[in-house]
């Protein structure tokens, strides 16, 4: 077989014909019924819910991830299969529906990133547009339809990065053959493909104009596009309760002999934090955005005030998840700079029970603020002042983070390779976002600022420092156990100098055109504003940090290329992963470990974490 | 980018998890997927006290109760078969699993086509009446009590596919008294929809004032 014929028969290209039928039959479905019963016809919007709704189980059926478990339901046991398509190269199980993690964490990885780029895409087009005062080539439309998508596709591809590092990292870490799901896995990863096709596939239909929240009532009103992105919303939290869920199964039960939890790598306390919340609040997102669809589709009525409903029902239920999920885009990567911290600066990790217990503190407290995205909403007064004071207690374990990185690199043997610099990165500009929050989580300041481009400073320097420069620390400093080849440090270290003076320069624009009285979500503004000079900085830094993200990828793909193979152990790591040789075994460890000390004694003569178990011959 | 070295299978089975411990991977799988969906079931239940408050629709009281009755009912009928599943008594189980699908059949028609009244019917017995008036259309009590149960009816219609599918497999001898993971799930899920039923029941049916 040619290249060209597997990737034709790859499960993305069944996975999308799939849900292309499945659309098209549900979409039949309803106009087929609506026409016999004498309905509008003109009037697609059910028929197209519908088929959306149809084309899902479509993509999964037609990639396969659904075979075993419709054989089960008919009583056949079906064993895990393991390696590539029957007659198909051992690469092909990368673009095919697979139940080993690491080739899942890998496919997560491959996914974020593309749909990163296509998200960076689009911000970098409405950016270009804000560079001057007026309207240069988008029309208001347009400009609505590009940050919307913008906000939920990076959330997206954050949420498929998360999927990455803990897919790939968690079982290797405690030891593990495995997740405790295999096939669940699996279904974790390919739901989320038809949600991204939904919400890419929203914008030609109309798209819409509510941004990422999708409040109503504006989104009862807005085009059809806004359907297909509440949809593949929803489905993507299907993704995340089912991984979480996963996830949170595996570490109790697949530890390794001897993994007490306070001895587990602090990666997997950030993801077991992350977890928690994935696998509760999603739930009531994915509530409040039915309750818009059911709105729009068969007229139940929940946000109309003039037949009882309320608005602010769904911003209440939004939030609930909506700000938690920002705890679960950066525990992650805090637990990434906790874990790489100690390894470039030789010294145990600072504290470790107090940041394990601090990632578990942030996904509590996140629990308990949702509503200080609604000072401005006309909710309740009563809750505003206990909401303000929740919203303070986030800087407390975020402190005790913060206070343990410090402390972690004091007097430490320093090195600066790309990791340590993106971490260091992270800590700058995760420490800018923070500083700017209580701002917005006092009530007066908040008054004043609120939907100003002062919030998307802060809320693009929390994400880029708790998850962008945390994510692109990992996959530097995973590469060579990923690739098995080391990446080239000159580019390394040319996209970390490029990205992060550009980042600061971005952030703290934006934060200057928001306290001058620039707004968030609109095409234009007011040239009196004075913002001109900053709008041309930031969409300038804007340009810059994309470019630095290119050569990252370029760096990858040529560096996976090139022949010479990378150390096993080039960082000096202490963790389990990195004490086997490239490749990775199918089941992870050969031969089982065992901890016998802590993980990040580094610097203590003759300490161990992990060691083999001496196995006794087995014949089979 | 060929990071994994394939094995043979026999290979491959000294490294896959023990029943028993796969077992227990998917007891608390399930126990943290019921305590997932009680932010769904949460979410409507608050949907309800904030659009609601004190007030609730004019119901059928006898609709709702009889209802909720063979909801229940068949609750136990679950538990007899997984009870006789385990003591290897299969004739108990069968018929166990298919009356409580039938009562769950009962209560699913008892929602969906008299309560909701999707076929617009009418009719009365003794002076009770059969069908529901209230429209999904009608105002914030139509939206909640059509989202509340019709979310519930999903998972109640999943139950009862769930427990015919288990039923099947047992049927064919696919289950041991010692090796029964699905038929523990099945109940244990069908307990759990019956468990959202009576928060739900009040909630809907007896807390506020009607009308």
């Amino acid at each position: 077989m040619n290249t060209l014929s597997i990737w034709l028969t790859s499960a993305y290209v069944r996975g999308l014909i799939g849900q292309i039928i499945g659309t098209a039959v549900g979409f039949g479905f309803i106009t087929a019924i609506r026409a016999v019963m004498g309905l509008d016809t003109s009037n697609i919007e059910p028929a197209v819910v519908f088929g959306a709704l149809i084309g899902v189980p479509g993509s999964l059926l037609g990639a396969g991830v659904l075979t075993d478990w419709i054989k089960w339901i008919f009583g056949k046991k079906t064993p895990l299969r393991h390696g590539a398509p029957e007659g198909k190269p051992e690469w092909s199980r990368y673009i095919n529906v697979d139940v080993n993690h690491k080739v899942i964490g890998i496919q997560y990885g491959f996914t974020s990133v593309l749909v990163l780029l296509i998200g960076g895409f689009f911000a970098v087009l409405f950016r270009i547009e804000l560079a001057a005062p007026g309207m240069q080539y988008l029309t208001n439309d347009n400009f609505n339809t590009l940050f919307s998508a913008h906000g939920i596709i990076m959330i997206a591809s954050i949420l498929l990065g998360v999927g990455a590092m803990v897919n790939y990292l968690v079982p290797l870490m405690i030891g593990a053959s495995d997740m405790a799901f295999p096939r669940l896995n699996a279904f974790s990863y390919w739901v989320g493909i038809p949600a991204v096709v939904l919400i890419l596939s929203g914008m030609f239909v109309g798209g819409w104009d509510t941004g990422w929240v999708g409040y109503p009532p504006l989104s009862l009103r807005a085009p059809l596009g806004v359907q297909l992105f509440l949809l593949g919303f929803y489905i993507n939290g299907l993704s995340s309760i089912a991984g979480s869920i996963n996830l949170l199964v595996t570490v109790t039960t697949m530890r390794a002999k001897g993994m007490s939890l306070f001895r587990m790598p602090i990666f997997v306390w950030a993801a077991i934090a992350a977890s928690i919340i994935q696998f509760t609040a999603t739930q009531t997102v994915g509530m409040a955005l039915l309750m818009v669809v059911t709105e729009r589709t068969i007229g139940l009525n929940f946000f109309n005030p003039t037949t009882g409903g309320n608005p602010i029902l769904y911003q209440h239920l939004f939030w609930f998840y909506s700000h938690p999920v920002v705890y679960v885009f950066i525990l992650p990567g805090l637990g990434v700079i906790s874990e790489l911290l100690p390894v470039f600066s030789r010294k145990p990790l600072f504290g470790y029970k107090w940041i394990a217990l601090s990632s578990l503190g942030i996904a509590f407290v996140g629990f308990l603020v949702w509503a200080h995205h609604m000072f401005t909403s006309g909710m309740n007064d009563a809750l505003r002042i206990p909401f303000m004071i929740s919203t303070m207690f986030v800087a407390i374990p975020t402190g005790v983070k913060f206070f343990s990185w410090m402390a972690t690199m004091w007097e430490g043997k320093l090195s600066f390779e790309t990791p340590m610099l993106f971490v260091l990165g992270s800590i700058s500009v995760f420490l800018i976002g923070g500083v700017t929050g209580p701002i917005l989580g006092t009530i007066p300041t908040d008054m004043h600022l609120h939907d100003s481009y002062w919030v998307v400073g802060h809320f693009h320097s929390t994400m880029f420092g708790g998850f962008v420069f945390p994510f692109f620390a990992a996959v530097y400093y995973w590469y060579p156990k990923i690739s098995g080849k080391m990446y080239k440090e000159s580019l390394g270290k040319l996209h970390f100098w490029l990205m992060t003076p550009a980042f600061w320069l971005m952030s703290l624009g934006q934060m200057r055109a928001g306290l001058l009285g620039m707004r968030r979500r609109i095409a234009d503004y007011d040239p009196a504003l004075g913002v001109e000079t900053t709008q041309v900085l930031v969409t300038v830094a804007a340009l810059v940090i994309g470019w630095s993200v290119l050569i990252m990828v370029y760096n990858l793909i040529s560096s996976a290329r090139s022949q010479k193979m990378a150390a096993t152990n080039p960082w000096n790591s202490r963790s389990p992963e990195w004490q086997i040789p490239y490749p990775v075994p199918e089941f992870n460890y050969d031969a089982p470990f065992e901890v016998v000390g802590d993980p990040y004694d580094y610097g203590l003569d003759g300490s161990k974490y992990v060691q083999t178990i001496p196995m006794p011959a087995v014949g089979d | 980018m060929s990071a994994i070295t394939a094995h043979h299978d026999d290979h491959a089975h000294s490294h896959e998890p023990s029943f028993a411990q796969q077992l227990r991977s998917n007891r608390l799988g399930l126990w943290l997927f019921f305590f997932s969906e009680l932010f769904l079931f949460a979410a409507l239940l608050v949907a309800r006290f904030f659009l609601w408050g004190g007030a609730r629709p004019e119901l059928s009281q006898v609709l709702g109760l009889i209802a909720t009755s063979v909801l229940l009912l068949s609750s136990f009928f679950v538990y007899r078969a997984e009870s006789a599943m385990a003591h290897g008594d299969r004739k108990t189980f069968q018929s166990g699993m298919l009356i409580a699908a039938f009562l769950g059949t009962l209560f699913f028609i008892g929602v969906v086509f008299m309560e909701w009244n999707i076929f617009g019917l009418q009719g009365e017995i003794a002076g009770i009446e059969l069908f529901g008036h209230l429209k999904p259309t009608d105002g914030v009590f139509g939206a909640v009590f059509y989202a509340m149960t019709g979310m519930h009816a999903l998972h109640v219609l999943s139950g009862i596919i769930f427990l015919l599918i288990v039923w099947n497999n047992g049927r064919k001898g696919h289950f041991s008294s010692e090796e029964h993971w699905g038929v523990e799930a099945a109940a244990l899920y069908w307990h759990y929809v019956d468990v959202i039923w009576v928060f739900f029941y009040p909630a809907l049916y007896l807390i506020g004032t009607a009308g």
